[in-house]
């Protein structure tokens, strides 16, 4: 199963990247070729091995639930290429029907 | 000792003993090392960004060390570690401008135990490479041959090592990032085990698989400064809440009763440059002659290392990378599209990221996104990490008959520039040793054991169980006490008749 330039287009969508066409070209050939090797793991039977998400034996870590200083929201908003005092401005999303 | 260009090149555990007995002054130890950056640097770009501050921080250390393990050390830090008040880029165009609020946690340890920061260090794109080559900022040179790459992603901090640029530089290690490096330029480094040391302020690439750590000149450089930055931190759910031991006391001459595992997959014909086997082998009988025991043991899974971690690895990086998209911080691209209301957003994130990464970022974002996408989850990522547990699995059974395991660090010495860029493939295939200690969690380090006919640094990597940093110590110390592979000098750096020409042909390349 070859990956073609209609799904590296798809998959470019979802990570939000434009892609030019021959970039979509240059990364369909190189993923395939990629895939192709990747492939290999298909030839393992794993039917009973559970995954291994993490290394580490640790699940759920806890911690109690109490307040601890953050950093300011205004040294934070400031990171933004765009901002206003505490806030973060962006581009409007949502159509005001003007 | 005491010469300026000696003390460049001392150890950082011997400066560190100086400059808390008072034989020598932190500003001024900072001062000859800016000193040596400014004249080698041209040649190398080892740093992206040097700090104008240090030498200032070196005297406000005062006078007296009240016992801190690292006082007065310069340090050269990654730049995928933050810094507050640094810009802080991983080597990104999309980080551009970035200025961390906070500090990584392993800066904060390094400061209370004294240490002085100089400067952050190139690095392959979101540490997306193996060779330094895909830095927004361009190439770092390896210090043995400026022709050649220094090994990635943590190759500025390898090369800064190398070439007296700096004691001791942090990197981080995803798939061999500070071992790959350090073996091409002929230093030492270690990936501890996962979970040692807090990732709290690393930019995060492959959460399940990233540590870091340090490279340094020597085995006993190495221990010092884990010793600082290893334990356990609340702020990173990930870190082991495991006692950190007093690795000075592994630092011994004696590996009797050590037994050293040498797996049969690592020493296939056609895939290790003879070279390279020739140098592991050299080193696998020194040991053995000072009484080590060599046991055959067996990594049978050790061929799908590559793919299980170009799966899980770029899943977690599509993942993590997530976050940069022109909003929140960072670079945001300029266009009219994303100026408008309604709907434009999408084009905004679309052309920022197109425009902020590199090419390696995007097809790793790429590959990442189609593994983890609905219809490929089960068959590739799922899959992978079915195969990992294997891989786990036998790393586990390896560690019943040995204490630590001795390979090569990468199949050959360093290549050259532009050499595997148009191929991705191959670049991934240079990974081949250093991955899977990654995928299991173990602790592993590379350390010089020799150099090609060309004049090339070869590694040695020794990995250990989860938590065993200290096996890897004894061993790698007791080496370091009987070989000067660790002690050897590039020629670059010595020749300032040579730096001066490169310098007037390149001219000033430091970002």
């Amino acid at each position: 199963m070859p990956i073609n330039a209609d799904q590296v287009r798809h998959v470019a969508r979802l990570s939000r990247i434009a892609l030019t066409p021959q970039e979509t070209e240059r990364f369909t050939e190189q993923l395939d070729h990629v895939l192709e090797y990747v492939r290999q793991l298909q030839r393992l039977d794993t039917t009973h091995v559970e995954p291994a998400f993490h290394v580490l034996p640790m699940m759920n870590v806890m911690r109690e639930d109490r307040r601890a200083a953050s950093l300011p929201a205004e040294a934070v908003a400031q990171l933004a290429p765009d901002h206003q005092g505490s806030f973060v401005r962006v581009p409007l999303v949502v159509d005001d029907g003007a | 000792m005491t010469g300026g260009t000696e003390l460049i090149w001392s150890e950082a555990a011997t400066l560190v003993a100086q400059l808390r007995a008072g034989r020598l002054q932190p500003p001024d130890v900072t001062r000859s090392l800016l000193d040596h950056i400014r004249r080698v640097e041209p040649s190398l770009h080892a740093y992206v960004r040097l700090h104008d501050d240090a030498e200032a921080a070196a005297r406000a250390l005062g006078s007296s060390p009240n016992g801190h393990l690292l006082w007065g050390l310069p340090i050269a830090i990654k730049d995928n570690i933050c810094i507050q008040g640094k810009p802080t880029t991983c080597a990104s165009r999309i980080l551009d401008g970035f200025v961390p609020p906070y500090s990584a946690t392993v800066v904060e340890r390094l400061r209370a135990a004294g240490a002085v920061i100089v400067g952050q260090t190139n690095m392959d794109e979101f540490a997306f490479g193996s060779s330094t080559e895909t830095s927004c900022y361009g190439i770092t040179r390896n210090p043995w041959d400026t022709e050649r790459i220094p090994g990635g992603s943590s190759g500025g901090s390898a090369a800064a090592v190398a070439a007296g640029e700096a004691f001791v530089a942090l990197g981080s290690d995803t798939g061999g990032s500070i071992r790959q490096p350090a073996a091409l330029c002929g230093v030492t480094g270690i990936k501890p085990t996962y979970g040692r040391v807090s990732r709290y302020g690393l930019v995060a690439f492959g959460s399940s698989l990233d540590q870091i750590g340090p490279i340094a000149r020597s085995v006993a450089d190495v221990a010092l400064v884990l010793q600082v930055i290893a334990g356990h931190d609340p702020k990173d759910a990930t870190s082991a809440d495991v006692p950190v031991p007093d690795y000075s006391r592994s630092l011994v001459d004696d590996v009797h009763g050590m037994r050293l595992g040498i797996p049969r997959e690592y020493f296939v014909s056609g895939g290790i440059d003879p070279e390279v086997e020739a140098a592991v082998r050299a080193a696998i009988d020194q040991l053995v002659a000072l009484g080590a025991t060599a046991v055959p043991i067996s990594l049978p899974h050790t061929e799908y290392a590559i793919s299980i971690y170009y799966l899980t690895a770029t899943a977690e990086a599509s993942s993590n990378l997530s976050r940069f998209d022109g909003i929140q911080y960072g670079f945001r691209a300029k266009s009219k599209a994303a100026g408008k209301k309604g709907g434009d957003l999408l084009a905004l994130y679309e052309q920022t990221r197109d425009q902020g990464f590199g090419d390696e970022a995007k097809r790793r974002i790429l590959l990442g996104t189609y593994a983890l996408s609905a219809g490929y989850y089960d068959a590739y990522y799922l899959k992978a990490q079915e195969v990992r547990a294997l891989v786990k699995r036998d790393f586990e059974q390896a560690f019943q008959a040995c204490d630590c395991i001795v390979t090569p660090t990468t199949p050959t010495a360093a290549f050259k520039i532009g050499e595997k860029m148009s191929d991705p493939l191959s670049m991934y295939l240079s990974d081949i040793y250093t991955i899977s200690a990654n995928l299991a969690g173990v602790p592993a380090m590379s350390l010089p054991c020799g150099m090609t006919r060309n004049g090339l640094p070869i590694g040695l990597q020794l990995s250990a169980k989860p938590f065993d940093e200290p096996a890897l110590f004894r061993v790698g110390h007791t080496y370091q006490q009987h070989t000067d592979w660790h002690r050897h000098r590039p020629p670059l750096a010595n020749s300032d008749t040579r730096l001066k020409t490169q310098d007037a042909r390149r001219g000033k390349s430091s970002g």
